[in-house]
């Protein structure tokens, strides 16, 4: 799509311009339009303060930060937070959840909706469709708190709905939250309950936008309605499942930890504790600003290397890419 | 899909299935809310005793009375629509004026303000630093630090950049140009009125965000009148902890119908906490596709 999209476009001129012809361009379109930069102005300011400002601010990783001397004048270190970081006991758990329930949610995250999508698609009672998404997208606005609330709802001992069902066919209570062996389900599945509607939203939209003659000719050409999904669906959203698979891919250091922090008990903490949950207890509860910031550091650039890698992946094989 | 064409037994079969199977998962994603309600109105020591009902057990809003005595719900309530409210006008306001500088071919240096504003998608200094300027900046447990470090998301500013490129036409924005408008009169009274839709879109999006979130608070947020709705439900949903709730309804009786009672206004506080949405979600929701759609073609 990139390529056609420059073949397409009119050539510019390229014939360099003299220094002074440039300049005297740029600032005559800059005249022009100068009340758009004045437009802007708001949103770049916001930037600068609260998006680059804590970027700069990323340096107390390599100091040893003290409050009093603020961000400047505290002595440099060098990596000695990231060392201490690598070398402690909880690095690997760390790294272990954070990936493990980021790829379990993947494993079933990114699937499933391609498959509710297609279950909408496929259903043949429009006014049925319509509710069912509707209700289908209704778990998405729920906050964090909530959703919390009512996983505890289900899976809590002795009254919990699941416990209920689980007695009523002659099992025993189980306390599914204390466990450490539940937890990653626990919240890997209540997000499928919370996105999967929502999720199948975007690749519904493109099954919408596939003409019907590609299914005409497919069926005139004998497809039954199997082949017809495989050979004329899938091929046409397979981009956008690239496009959101890259997108999760490049987030697996980033789980979603705010329902992690609320679910969090000492029991279940050796399969709970992920990179964020810990840069928030050791960084602003316990004060550790330079560590935490370190991790976070840390955090960023494997992220960031990640969805370069991705991207270039997708790009190489699947002929679509971020950008 | 076809529609008016000779099925295949297979094919009536898959349709069948693909019927009945849907019907069940919108009845599984549906049930857990569904549940809530139905045990809010219940009888707590019923519903206590038996979760699996469909229907409420010996109706009664006793629930309901107990969440709407409580200060600190109303308190927090009243906090979340005030967050909510600026926070949306704010970010509808920003994004606005990122959006539209960015969506004009003239607009010279496009290119290196949509990097200025996208390499922070995939870059960010994190939460301590971020945490330590605003510390800096004397806003911690103040109301503005409730609404301006997200004043807005770059991915809503490129839905909505998208949308003006794409469903305003060009021609309106020149003509306008000639007839003596300037910039900012163009965006107030051309652009803007034509794009109700994305605006809707967003401030669904903004609004939801902003009513919804908790972590924020719990970092920058100390005083207690300060808390945000979803800070007190917090402390009643998953801490357990009902200030001086628990003791207004309940006098003198046994344990496990204190906890029982308890569970019942975790359902209550449940639904009212929600009650926002529900009013405002099937009014919005027409222009979800719309929204989703043009945020899916990127630019």
């Amino acid at each position: 799509m990139r390529q056609q999209a420059i073949v397409g476009r009119p050539q510019p001129d390229n014939r360099p311009l003299p220094k002074r012809g440039r300049l005297h361009e740029a600032k005559r379109k800059l005249k022009k339009n100068w009340m758009l930069y004045v437009i802007i102005f708001p949103p770049v300011v916001y930037f600068l303060i609260w998006h680059y400002w804590p970027l700069y601010g990323v340096q107390i990783a390599f100091k040893d930060f003290m409050p009093a001397r603020g961000i400047m004048a505290s002595p440099w270190i060098g990596f000695d937070h990231f060392e201490r970081y690598f070398n402690s006991f909880y690095f690997w758990r760390l790294i272990k959840n954070t990936v493990g329930i980021s790829l379990y949610g993947l494993l079933v995250g990114i699937p499933l909706p391609i498959l509710l999508a297609l279950m909408f698609h496929e259903l043949r009672f429009k006014r049925l469709r319509g509710l069912a998404q509707t209700i289908s997208y209704a778990p998405n606005f729920i906050s964090v708190v909530v959703a919390g609330g009512i996983i505890l709802f289900f899976i809590r001992p002795e009254t919990g709905v699941l416990n209920a069902i689980v007695k009523a066919f002659g099992g025993e209570s189980i306390n599914f939250l204390a466990e450490a062996k539940y937890f990653w389900h626990i919240v890997v599945w209540s997000d499928v309950w919370q996105g999967v509607g929502w999720g199948s939203l975007i690749y519904f939209a493109a099954m919408s936008g596939i003409s019907p003659d590609q299914y005409e000719a497919a069926y005139l050409d004998g497809a039954n309605k199997l082949q017809r999904i495989w050979n004329v669906t899938l091929p046409n959203i397979l981009p956008t499942i690239v496009i959101i698979s890259i997108l999760s891919m490049g987030n697996i250091l980033n789980v979603g930890f705010e329902k992690i922090l609320l679910l969090q008990t000492g029991t279940n903490a050796s399969a709970s504790e992920v990179i964020s949950t810990y840069v928030y207890k050791s960084g602003i509860q316990g004060a550790q600003y330079s560590f935490s910031a370190a991790i976070g550091l840390f955090n960023n650039v494997v992220t960031f290397i990640l969805l370069i890698l991705v991207n270039a992946f997708a790009r190489r094989v699947g002929n679509t890419s971020l950008w | 899909m076809l529609e008016n064409v000779k099925r295949t037994r297979l094919d009536q079969a898959l349709d069948a299935v693909n019927t009945a199977v849907l019907i069940i998962v919108i009845l599984l994603i549906a049930y857990p809310l569904l549940f809530v309600v139905i045990a809010s109105l219940s009888d707590p020591v019923a519903i206590y005793n038996d979760p699996l009902r469909l229907w409420p057990a010996k109706v009664n809003f006793e629930s309901y009375k107990a969440v709407f005595d409580n200060k600190d719900i109303w308190q927090g309530f009243f906090n979340s629509i005030l967050y909510t409210t600026i926070g949306t006008l704010v970010n509808i306001v920003m994004t606005t004026l990122a959006a539209y500088p960015l969506s004009r071919r003239d607009f010279y240096g496009k290119s290196a303000f949509t990097f200025y504003f996208v390499f922070t998608m995939f870059f960010s200094g994190g939460l301590i630093p971020s945490y330590l300027i605003n510390k800096q900046l004397h806003l911690l447990d103040t109301f503005w630090v409730m609404v301006l470090p997200m004043a807005m998301s770059v991915y809503n500013a490129v839905i909505m950049r998208t949308y003006f490129q794409t469903n305003i036409p060009q021609e309106l924005e020149e003509s306008a140009h000639v007839d003596g408008c300037n910039d900012f009169q163009i965006l107030y009274k051309i652009v803007l009125p034509l794009s109700v839709p994305i605006i809707a879109v967003l401030v669904l999006f903004y609004g939801v965000g902003h009513w919804n979130s908790y972590f924020h608070a719990l970092v920058y947020l100390q005083t207690r009148d300060q808390f945000p709705l979803q800070l007190i439900l917090r402390e009643i949903l998953v801490q357990n902890q009902f200030k001086d709730m628990v003791g207004a309804t309940m006098v003198d009786e046994r344990f496990s119908e204190r906890m029982a009672v308890m569970e019942g206004i975790k359902y209550a506080v449940v639904i009212v906490s929600s009650l926002p949405l529900l009013v405002i979600y099937p009014m919005m929701s027409r222009f979800f596709k719309k929204g989703i759609l043009i945020g899916s073609l990127k630019g």
